[in-house]
């Protein structure tokens, strides 16, 4: 799931308009108008009874807020109404992992780690709401305050010390406190969800060589297994695009987007960005600096000193992976070549296949 | 100060044997005026000669880490610090690298 601040339609007036250029950047279903108004509205609701704390006064009128598609992919869409941030979580999800999910952002022990979420309607069971079916076809649906995104002109900006300090307080937050089932983080699902795409592209000297490092993956890489060793509570979706400034615009850096949280080997969140120091593609220094800042935070996924690629080396592979897989597919699809970061990651891919 | 074209990092001139060049502070990019890229090929076959080359003052590190490891199946393009050449660099410019920073 991607946040962006960009601006992508406008509301005004009681009337929706999406600009559908702006707001399909990737492939995929585009949300339809009738999904942006109800999240529009749970949004503005949601902005309502925060406001509003019951019992109190009414609230002063407020000027009507722009609505923005944040993002709208298949995985979710997310539209901002002023303050507020609500998103329908993909067809499919499991409510009842999600729930946990949710009350797990809302619990006092993730506070100053992941962005807790707005209450939910007073008539919705547990930590979401579900949209009418006529708008989202039944989907979750679930409000959280604005957070400032990382500016995507500024990669030099990127607050790589504070996401891995962010990783290391969320890795040592004891999953037995927090509420529960638990579900587990869905890093190797989704890893599996992008090599099993993979099916859709005409069959392609890319493609195999993405299978091949995949079969070289240890089973539980793959979601076929358990993992091994202890399980930490993880973010499960480790990117620029998960981490937000709250209070905008400068408040501290915060985790956002539940979806794949759970229990899992900690590693798995600090794999994307040594997957992507590995391939050649993250400058060393902003590698360095992430790890670092999380070794010193206490973060438990990797020794404290020495070589932390005992660790970091099959998740980052099945992270090397799944990014080659889905840009192999996207590129497929688009009818298009492979773009310099995806032939990268799919030679990284080779070299990964051809290990002893 | 000038900004990279290509990651919009602020490049800072250095002063390579009497040849001025910019170079991003971000993404190390090297930023080459008319004329330069043949002052230094110049000097670069000065170098071929017997003659031991001269003191070549690398640009400054960026503050701190020492070339972190990598594992086996790594691209073997690794840039060290203070090794850059006049030519394209993989890091942020990369293209769609941009892109990937932001998404699953």
């Amino acid at each position: 799931m991607t946040t962006t601040g960009e601006q992508s339609g406008a509301r005004r007036g009681g009337t929706v308009r999406i600009d559908r250029q702006a707001a399909r950047r990737g492939a995929g279903p585009a949300a339809d108008d009738a999904l942006i108004a109800a999240l529009a509205a749970t949004a503005a609701a949601a902005a309502r009874r925060t406001a509003r704390p019951p019992g109190a006064a009414p609230a002063p009128p407020t000027v009507p807020a722009a609505t923005t598609v944040l993002a709208d992919r298949p995985d979710g869409t997310v539209v901002r109404v002023g303050s507020v941030v609500a998103k329908a979580h993909a067809p499919g999800t499991d409510a009842a992992a999600l729930a946990v999910r949710v009350a797990v952002a809302a619990h006092p022990a993730l506070r100053g780690i992941l962005l807790a979420p707005l209450p939910p309607e007073p008539a919705a069971e547990g930590a979401c709401g579900v949209l009418e079916p006529a708008a989202g076809g039944g989907r979750p649906v679930t409000a959280w305050p604005y957070g400032l995104p990382v500016d995507r002109h500024d990669p030099a900006a990127a607050p790589w010390a504070e996401a891995a300090v962010l990783l290391a307080r969320l890795h040592n937050v004891p999953p037995a406190a927090l509420p529960g089932p638990l579900p587990p983080m869905r890093g190797p699902a989704k890893a599996a969800l992008a090599v099993a795409r993979l099916r859709a592209v005409p069959d392609c000297a890319a493609a195999r060589t993405v299978r091949r490092a995949w079969r070289r993956l240890p089973a539980w890489a793959r979601d076929e297994a358990p993992h091994p060793g202890p399980a930490a509570l993880c973010h499960g979706d480790l990117h620029l695009g998960q981490l937000v400034r709250h209070p905008a615009p400068d408040g501290p850096w915060l985790l956002i987007d539940v979806d794949d949280l759970g229990t899992g080997p900690a590693a798995w969140d600090l794999a994307r960005p040594a997957m992507w120091f590995a391939a050649g593609l993250l400058e060393p220094d902003a590698w360095a600096r992430f790890l670092a800042a999380y070794r010193a935070a206490g973060g438990p996924a990797v020794p404290h000193t020495g070589d932390p690629w005992a660790q970091l080396d099959v998740p980052a592979r099945a992270l090397a992976v799944q990014t080659a897989a889905i840009g192999v597919a996207k590129a497929a699809r688009e009818g298009r070549e492979l773009d310099e970061a995806e032939s990268e990651l799919v030679a990284t891919c080779a070299r990964i296949a051809q290990l002893e | 100060m000038l900004v990279c074209p290509k990651c919009h990092g602020q490049m800072q001139t250095y002063n390579r044997s009497g040849v001025q060049i910019e170079q991003c502070t971000n993404c190390r990019g090297i930023f080459l005026d008319y004329g330069e890229l043949e002052a230094l090929t110049q000097l670069e076959g000065k170098w071929q000669q017997p003659a031991p080359p001269p003191a070549y003052p690398a640009p400054p590190m960026q503050p701190g880490y020492p070339q972190p490891p990598a594992p086996a199946w790594g691209a073997p393009q690794h840039y060290g610090h203070g090794h850059g050449h006049g030519h394209g660099h993989k890091h942020h410019g990369h293209g769609g690298f941009a892109h990937m920073l932001f998404s699953s």
